[in-house]
């Protein structure tokens, strides 16, 4: 025990927040911001950037669904319509989800397993500059010149940019080259965060620290990292593939010139469906951390939590055609990928029921954090059973392409990731600023979320059961749909109202919130034993942890958790 | 009858009115088609009227069925430990029994799970392969249906017809099976081919032939889209299937089978003949021999227009011929430069088309 000296960081860092306090200077502003390879200012970088993108995305989803409000609707021209959807897929996937995954990971991992700085702190920030760059780069397509064809402006293709339209005969210009640019940017970006999250992990832990006593946060993220080794490189080889065939001639997706189509398909899925729990998985380490907290007691079942983690990372690398059941594979491929992708189902399900068994016998503080992990669980509970229902390959003829499965992937990376990302932002918030977030507005936020949430994509489930095919501008009425498209649009009021709470709360707290302190929510992983924000090195000595919780150690020296692993 | 118009004007009318209303306007509008016809406009997935669909629908109901299930105990069990062991007032502060899990508990949820894993897969793959694998009998009718940017082309290889947008299939029963094989094929980009009240979707495929088979058992017309994303006007890319008796079926074969009607008046079909329509489109028995848009030899026998729900009359042809960019922005028939005088003639002989 001698051995633990945290939490004595504390009051170390009064010399470094009196330097902080000079005067504003431009040269002060390069260091801080451009220069910067500090794990914790790129990891904000990262969040701030996904932030800031996420808003200009969720604004084109808005104006998709106000096209949306009445069949036959004007509002926006089709190829306008088409640009926005494709833009805000584009967007959220690339631009928000892995970026903000990204910071998550930066920020947090060297602080959870007490070590100074990312592995490779200047690949940090290349990552970092190439994810800013690319959506920038994304977004630049709108002021683009429209050539002679006429074709320029943003890409219309769809985020899932399906050959042949991408070719040079469907798709002229230059929209769909910035957007293969901006997308081979961004996994590049991905990808060098996954070897850096993996490095780290593997070889920066403090003393004491196994793989076994690793926090289960760094431990999915290590899952997040090899999927992104294994999934993202398909991608950005089909991503060249397409440059090639756009500019020099080459017929891989060509179907003019007996090119593949459906192997564009098996590029992208290969890369799209483990994308998907690249995206949930940082979700599930974060409820995994914020859940036991507020329960009071560890998390249950800690081995089977990181066996359910590292199964998922390896079923999910075999499930990528249960996006392709309607391409006309034989029967037995369509068989073989609707078992493959229900088995997911089961170690996602052990997580669930950890979580339960977690909260189970606890005393459950219903923080913001834990109020957000909650609505999690049943939102989650929700986008898992109908995703069970999209894997079973002929109930996917049907709802395949429809508004179901908008309303499915919506319930997953809304109700599940973007519930799970807040439930994120108030945890760590003050840790990250010295501040907590209001605790007030933060209910509102979460309130009015939760409405606007299921008031939007609810109904949407249903108008897909009736048929109503997905990514078309308008709709005729008269089959049903007018009703639940209308009220899905009035959801989306109430969602912006949400966020923008959520947006003064942040600005609010970051001046006039209550002080943090260390430590405000009796929390037992290493993040928690050094000041609020964290000085640039984090430890001032290298902490010693003899298990899985140090921090509950050093508060319970009569019951310690090393006695028990 | 609403005012002739574009779509909106027109459509707006229509549903303003109350459903009896909507029957009769309908039935006014497309004559004779309709008469004694059902139109299934509603695409609901869980009232299937020909094999494939039924069977979906039985696995869907029966998936459901289970999803429900687990639904209600999980969520049933997270809302009791939200209300249970929510920390209240008064409670002592002290921490709780640390509990690290239990072995137990931990097989009992991953095996339960894996077993039920096992009931839907094994489900799943029965109706696949009775779906996908089926033997198509020898007797059914094949058609190649090709997807075009933004229109259906059908194609009857065996009796020699060619249409578009509106699929005419015999209709099926117990007693006298007539199975529909539809060949899929795309021109252009990918396509999907959805009707939900007779089967789940297959994308549309170009450089790929794919297979799938309907057998439809009430007569009507059932409404469909495309499925696939496929440039500008994906959401206009409507599919109308029309299932016929026996009878009627084969009289519209024997019309269809016919080379174009002749008008009475040769200057209208001139007017057509000396336009640049003729590049695009084919009449038969006529030097128009185009064949990148829709064959037009019997135009006036579809019930819509330009594959949306525009009403296949005289006037809104004229509309739709005078400005095409107008009604669907975006496709591909330009508007060609032509006197009012020539487009009435036009028209005309196009509106003869039966």
């Amino acid at each position: 025990m001698a051995s633990i000296v945290y939490p004595l960081d504390s009051g170390r860092d009064q010399g470094r927040t009196a330097e902080r306090g000079t005067a504003y200077s431009w040269a002060r502003f390069v260091r801080e911001w451009v220069l910067t390879v500090d794990h914790k200012q790129l990891g904000l970088m990262y969040i701030i950037v996904a932030l800031l993108f996420f808003v200009i995305s969720g604004l084109q989803a808005a104006v998709i669904r106000a096209q949306l409000m009445y069949p036959n609707n004007s509002l926006v021209t089709p190829q306008v319509f088409n640009r926005l959807f494709t833009m805000h897929g584009t967007t959220m996937v690339f631009f928000v989800g892995m970026p903000f995954i990204a910071g998550l990971a930066n920020y947090l991992i060297p602080l959870m397993i007490g070590a100074r700085d990312m592995a490779f702190p200047r690949l940090n920030a290349l990552g970092l500059w190439l994810a800013l760059f690319g959506g920038m780069l994304l977004y630049s397509s709108y002021f683009a010149w429209a050539g002679p064809a006429g074709h320029g402006s943003a890409p219309d293709v769809g985020w899932f940019a399906y050959a042949p339209l991408t070719e040079r005969a469907f798709s002229k210009g230059t929209s769909t080259d910035y957007w293969i640019l901006s997308i081979i940017m961004s996994t590049i970006s991905s990808t060098l965060t996954a070897v850096n999250i993996l490095a780290t992990a593997l070889c920066m832990r403090t003393k004491g620290m196994t793989l076994a006593r690793m926090p289960l946060f760094v431990w999915m993220l290590c899952v997040v990292a090899f999927q992104i080794l294994v999934a993202l490189p398909p991608l950005t080889a089909a991503q060249v593939m397409l440059l090639l065939d756009r500019f020099l001639g080459a017929h891989f997706f060509d179907t003019a010139a007996s090119g593949n189509a459906v192997l564009w398909r098996h590029f992208f899925w290969l890369f799209g469906h483990p994308e998907v729990y690249i995206l949930m998985i940082p979700g599930f380490a974060a409820v995994t951390e914020i859940v036991p907290v507020f329960s009071r007691k560890p998390i249950f079942g800690r081995a089977a939590m990181i066996g359910a983690s590292v199964s998922i990372g390896f079923i999910s690398l075999g499930v990528w055609a249960h996006h392709m059941y309607t391409v006309g594979l034989p029967s037995n491929a369509n068989i073989y990928f609707a078992t493959a992708t229900m088995m997911v189902g089961v170690p996602t399900g052990i997580k669930i029921f950890n979580w339960l068994g977690t909260m189970w016998g606890g005393r459950i503080r219903f923080n913001t954090p834990m109020l957000w992990c909650t609505g999690f669980l049943f939102q989650f509970l929700i986008a898992g059973l109908t995703g069970i229902m999209l894997a079973v390959a002929p109930f996917d003829w049907q709802l395949g392409n429809s508004y179901f499965v908008v309303a499915h992937f919506h319930y997953t990376l809304i109700g599940g990731l973007l519930f799970t990302l807040f439930a994120a932002i108030y945890y760590w918030f003050p840790k990250a600023t010295g501040r907590m977030l209001s605790e007030k507005l933060g209910k509102w936020h979460f309130w009015l979320l939760v409405i606007g949430f299921h008031a939007t994509f609810d109904p949407l489930h249903f108008a897909g059961l009736l048929g109503m095919p997905r990514r078309i501008y308008t709709y005729p009425t008269g089959r049903g749909w007018d009703g639940l498209n209308h009220f899905a649009t009035l959801g989306v009021i109430v969602q912006a109202a949400a966020i923008l709470i959520f947006v003064v709360n942040v600005l609010y707290s970051l001046y006039a919130g209550k002080k943090a302190g260390n430590d405000p929510w009796d929390a037992w992983t290493l993040e928690w034993a050094t000041t609020s924000p964290p000085p640039e090195y984090n430890f001032a000595t290298p902490p010693v942890v003899r298990s899985s919780r140090p921090l509950w150690d050093v508060k319970h020296p009569e019951d310690p958790d090393w006695k028990y692993e | 009858m609403p005012k002739p118009g574009y779509f909106c004007s027109v459509r707006k009318r229509c549903f303003r009115t109350n459903r009896l209303l909507r029957s009769v306007v309908l039935l006014l509008l497309f004559g004779g088609v309709l008469a004694a016809q059902s139109l299934h406009s509603v695409g609901n997935i869980f009232k299937p009227l020909a094999t494939p669909a039924e069977l979906v629908s039985e696995l869907s109901i029966l998936t459901i069925a289970i999803c429900a299930t687990i639904f209600a105990i999980v969520a049933g069990l997270m809302a009791y430990a939200v209300i249970r062991f929510g920390y209240r007032e008064g409670d002592s502060r002290s921490e709780p029994p640390q509990v690290y899990g239990s072995n137990q508990v931990e097989i009992a949820w991953t095996v339960i799970p894996i077993l039920i894993v096992f009931v839907l897969t094994m489900s799943t793959a029965r109706v696949t392969s009775a779906i996908q694998d089926r033997q198509i009998p020898k007797d059914a009718l094949n058609v190649t249906v090709i997807g075009h940017q933004w229109w259906w082309e059908f194609r009857y290889p065996d009796l020699k017809i060619v249409t578009a947008n509106e699929l005419h299939v015999p209709v099926s029963s117990m007693a006298q099976p007539r199975v529909t094989s539809l060949t899929l094929r795309s021109a252009d980009v990918a396509h999907g081919f959805w009707v939900p009240q007779l089967a789940g979707k297959t994308d549309v495929i170009p450089n790929r032939t794919n297979k799938m088979w309907i057998d439809p058992r009430e007569l009507g017309t059932y409404l469909g889209n495309c499925s696939e994303f496929c440039g500008m006007e994906h959401a206009r890319m409507e599919l109308r299937v029309i299932v016929e008796s026996d009878e009627d079926f084969a009289k519209w074969v024997a019309r269809q089978q016919q080379p174009a009607a002749t008008p009475e008046l040769t200057e209208n079909r001139q007017a057509f003949l000396a336009s640049p329509c003729i590049a695009c489109h084919t009449v038969s028995g006529t030097r128009a021999l185009g064949k990148m848009g829709p064959d037009l030899t019997h135009l006036m026998g579809r019930q819509t227009l330009a594959a949306m729900e525009v009403p296949n009359t005289a006037e809104n042809l004229r509309d739709w011929i005078k400005d095409p960019q107008k009604l669907k922005p975006g496709n591909k028939m330009p508007a060609v430069k032509i006197s009012d005088a020539q487009l009435d003639r036009m028209v005309a002989y196009l509106a003869s088309l039966q």
